[in-house]
């Protein structure tokens, strides 16, 4: 614990009396902003800007949702309408969900967990958020100009040769955008190997930063895939050049083929930073040490490896060989396997551990239950099967709002619950966060779960009308209730975020008694993270349970010593059992 | 309203495949049930029990359990190998049809299904199919990727341009269900979609046979025949003039005299005007007007009138035209002239069915228009 013992004595200080300098006061100037270099800084500046984009996703999902409550729509016109849900997707996906953890949590918690002053490459890292800002720019130029109604998958020949939406600015933009994923998986992979603290082993690495490493890795050998394609797409539509079109001589499914090699181990880019913070909050919140650190650590490199060989699922009834399916259909059980390893390694972690309910934990607890129902229901797309009945209807739509919005979204939400304290220094209103977790877990389900059925009925994704089956309208009239409760549970959030941000009480260095080089330093950091560079000692998550056990709820071990009682309830002395 | 309370739980089970799917799909269900109720169980039950400030034994934690770790990686592993057997062996069979399947072939085009049986007859957003034999649909796009998914069959296959892709199936129950575009495809894509009729052989043949129909078709004077009897223009207008209304044998092309001295050629303007509104214009030698037919009668009701009644002017009795319109008739049909190439709003074309139909079956229907006839449209 030589780490902490450095920094124990800022604990019981407020740090708003001495008016100490960190990240977020030493300069005030926009330039000193736009211009920062501090993984910090660049972490609220994608903050800021993801929020922008996930509002906009999300009053295109409210205006889906609206039209479906009736048969025949309600106020759009086709047209528009598929332009609105493309839009929800695009923006949504390139957007949202692919920087979200890692361009805002991994940028600012990622130095600090390691013991490093900044990332390895900081000018690297002020450009990936402006390449994302000129991709998010064009994007939503591409959608007032006239918006796309492609979809977010851009399948050829639809988006090369038939659409006449903002086709090429859109794909610009996100092949744009795709070079900051790009940047920011270099950058963590570079940092993760030269810049751990001494004593910062591999394994005793948070399993958050084995997370983000292995979305990096997929950042790194994928977004390259799927700029190609897209460029391709342009140059298809712009120049006519044949590559996917047959009317020119192309292939409409080799554009599949490239476009699912990235997308869907982009679909691991999006939840394997949420993998990591779950296990940052069921550890913490548990004050345990993970269970199966090991395992759950290289299952996430397992998925990363994995998720690159089986893209062919999304193309069981695209007229790809039988014999293709039928490998992709096994490789994709292969990868279901360790996923269910980190939920059981998790479940595991909650036994004979000390389980606060902070609100973090809430939506630990939530995406643990959302996660397994969507990772399941997977199995049934993966079975070749059962997919030529369930794929492009809403089963599929159903599935993966549970692994993205369930999973990713709720990691999102306790992250930003978790960490929000050493990000702005302020606490929020507790009691509201935990009603907010709640609601989120309600109106997610309301919403999702009725779409599992009218998908498994046969109703196809995508569709405007549904008059001629209005046998489907109950359950999107339950579903569309459900939006409304799950708008409530992410404008909760927002409300009362900004309210601490004006009125919260000062966050003390380590409000929850989590372990981590990250709470051994002043909330809001400094601008160089560490005064002095820590020397880590001690393991991962090393929280003594024994010594905890006559403790009330909320204290920390900090506060006991380094020497914290070895006593267990029979009053024997027993060792503390590290591996 | 009465659909809002209405929650099917399942979709109709209605082909080969139906049962074998959801064979696979609630297994997979049971799974899915049991390990959210395994994690859930345990999650709630232990983060209650070991909730901090709960005075329970906590000693000997654990952190490392390779027994305990290989148990959770191997039965998962197991489990979902078995179900990828049973999923991947129904998607064998599903790609494997019988030799003996009935071929019908189908053409996506935005926003329609063109779907063309092999002795020619060919329908839009319909299939008909009989039960109980293999069918083979043989697919290929016009335009862009669509999808023909057919959720009571359990069958869905992409449509590609530039390639032919194939799906087949038996359907088993007879029935009306929804067939949809899976994939998108542009504007219209909700409502690309349709019915597929599955019937009993003996009705399938039947309609084979009338080309598309439920039953014979009618020409127009047909049509207007039946019409003509059934509102009642036979009880005045006979065969020869009577003092309550002239015949109108031959009536088309000639001069009309009016009560007021002008005069018209009855030609098709006349003759719909005189049924509709028929006090526009009083022939000498009749003191009123018959009733109007103006709100009782369709424009098409009235077209198919006056083919009727230029018909009567070409022979001596009524009945005369009846042969010779059939074999129009099916000259027309066979064309596909008839069938709507529009896409009329997710309604499914009704062919209304006749109340008297003529008993006549077209066993030699030609073949015309292959599937590439309509290809540059």
């Amino acid at each position: 614990m030589s780490a902490t013992a450095t920094t124990t004595g800022q604990i019981h200080e407020e740090p708003g009396g001495g008016k100490e300098t960190n990240y977020l006061n030493v300069t005030h100037t926009i330039k000193s902003w736009l211009l920062t270099q501090d993984h910090k800084r660049i972490a609220i500046l994608y903050m800021v800007s993801t929020a922008f984009f996930f509002l906009l996703g999300g009053i295109a999902a409210g205006l889906i949702r609206y039209e479906l409550t009736s048969p025949a729509g309600v106020m759009l016109e086709s047209e528009t309408y598929n332009k609105v849900f493309s839009a929800h997707g695009i923006l949504m996906i390139f957007t949202f969900l692919v920087p979200a953890i890692p361009a805002i949590f991994g940028n600012f918690v990622l130095p600090l967990m390691i013991g490093a002053r900044d990332v390895a490459f900081p000018k690297l890292n002020l450009m990936s958020w402006y390449l994302y800002m000129t991709g998010g720019s064009l994007i939503l130029w591409g959608i007032l100009a006239g918006g796309v109604d492609t979809g977010w998958t851009f399948y050829v020949p639809l988006s090369s040769m038939y659409s006449n939406g903002q086709v090429t600015i859109t794909l610009v933009g996100i092949f744009i955008a795709g070079f900051s994923s790009i940047t920011t998986g270099i950058n963590f992979v570079v940092t993760v190997h030269k810049m751990r603290a001494p004593g910062m082993t591999w394994f005793r690495l948070p399993l958050f930063i084995w997370a983000m490493y292995a979305t990096s890795v997929i950042m790194i050998l994928g977004t390259p895939v799927v700029a190609v394609t897209l460029l391709c797409v342009i140059f298809e539509r712009a120049f006519h050049l044949p590559i996917f079109s047959p009317e020119l001589g192309g292939d409409p499914v080799l554009f599949q083929h490239m476009f699912w090699f990235y997308s869907h181990p982009a679909v691991y880019i999006m939840i394997l930073p949420g993998f990591g913070v779950i296990s940052e909050l069921i550890a913490n919140f548990s004050r345990k040490r993970i269970f199966g650190y090991h395992f759950v650590a290289f299952s996430s490199l397992a998925i990363a490896g994995l998720g690159f060989l089986v893209w062919g699922h999304h193309m069981f009834v695209s007229s790809q060989s039988m014999y293709e399916g039928i490998v992709f259909s096994l490789i994709s059980f292969l990868v279901a396997v360790p996923s269910a390893i980190k939920i059981f390694n998790w479940t595991a972690t909650l036994y004979k551990g000390h389980i606060r309910f902070q609100a973090p934990m809430l939506y630990a607890l939530s995406f643990m239950g959302l996660f397994t129902l969507g990772g399941l229901t997977g199995l049934f797309l993966a079975s070749m099967g059962t997919d030529v009945h369930l794929t492009n209807t809403y089963f599929i739509v159903a599935h993966f709002h549970y692994v993205m919005v369930g999973g990713q979204m709720t990691a999102y939400m306790g992250a930003l619950h978790y960490w929000w304290p050493k990000m702005t220094g302020r606490m929020y209103h507790e009691g509201m966060a935990k009603f907010a977790a709640l609601i989120l877990f309600i109106g997610f389900n309301l919403t999702f779960f009725p779409q599992f059925i009218v998908g498994w009925l046969g109703m196809p994704r995508r569709y405007h009308y549904y008059y001629f089956a209005p046998e489907y309208q109950p359950y999107h009239i339950m579903s569309s209730l459900g939006a409304s409760v799950l708008a409530l549970g992410f404008g909760l959030p927002a409300f009362y975020l900004i309210a601490s941000l004006i009125n919260g009480p000062k966050a003390s260095a380590n409000p929850w008694g989590a372990h981590g080089l990250e709470w051994n330093i002043a909330s809001p950091p400094p601008t160089e993270n560490f005064l002095e560079i820590p020397i880590v000692t001690d393991e991962v998550y090393d929280f003594d349970p024994t010594s905890e056990f006559e403790q009330e709820a909320g204290t920390h071990r900090i506060m006991h010593g380094d020497a914290p009682g070895l006593q267990t309830k029979d009053g024997d002395k027993k060792p503390m059992e590290d591996k | 309203m009465f659909h809002l309370f209405n929650f099917p739980l399942a979709p109709p089970a209605a082909s080969n495949f139906a049962k074998e799917h959801d064979l696979v799909f609630y297994t997979l269900c049971a799974l899915t049930v049991l390990f959210c109720v395994i994690v859930g169980a345990g999650v709630i039950f232990f983060s209650i029990y070991y909730r901090a400030g709960n005075k329970v034994d906590r000693s000997r934690p654990m952190y490392e359990n390779l027994k305990l770790e290989l148990t959770w990686t191997f039965i998962p592993l197991l489990l979902g190998i078995v179900v990828f057997w049973m999923g991947a062996r129904l998607f064998v069979e599903m790609k494997t049809p019988p030799k003996d399947a009935q071929e019908i072939f189908v053409v996506g085009k935005q926003w329609m299904w063109h779907v063309q049986h092999t002795n020619g007859v060919r329908e839009n957003n319909t299939l008909h199919i009989p039960i109980g034999k293999p069918v083979k649909l043989t697919m290929i796009s016009q335009d862009v990727i669509h999808a023909f998914y057919i959720p009571a069959f359990r069958v869905q296959m992409h449509v590609v341009p530039g390639r032919y892709t194939q799906l087949w199936f038996t359907a088993t129950e007879p029935g009306a269900y929804h067939l949809f575009c899976g994939m998108y495809c542009g504007t219209q894509h909700s409502e690309m979609g349709g019915t597929v009729y599955a019937m009993e052989p003996k009705d399938y043949a039947n309609w084979l046979a009338n080309g598309g129909e439920e039953t014979v078709p009618m020409t127009m004077t047909q049509a207007g025949e039946k019409i003509y009897n059934r509102v009642g223009c036979n009880n005045c207008h006979a065969n020869v003039s009577t003092p309550r209304a002239p015949s109108l044998l031959g009536i088309y092309n000639t001069k009309r005299v009016f009560t007021d001295g002008t005069s018209l050629v009855a030609n098709e303007e006349y003759l719909r005007d005189s049924i509709l509104h028929p006090w526009n214009h009083i022939t000498n030698g009749y003191d009123e007007s018959m009733p109007a037919y103006d709100g009782q009668l369709s424009e098409s009701d009235v077209l198919n009138l006056i083919a009727y009644i230029k018909e009567m002017g070409t022979s001596t009795g009524k009945s005369a035209p009846s042969s010779l319109g059939n074999a129009e008739g099916a000259a027309t049909r066979a064309t596909g002239h008839d069938v709507h190439d529009t896409l009329s709003v997710g309604a499914i074309q009704a062919n209304v069915p006749d109340p008297n139909p003529t008993p006549t079956l077209r066993k030699d229907t030609p073949a015309v228009g292959a599937i590439a006839a309509e290809g540059n449209k």
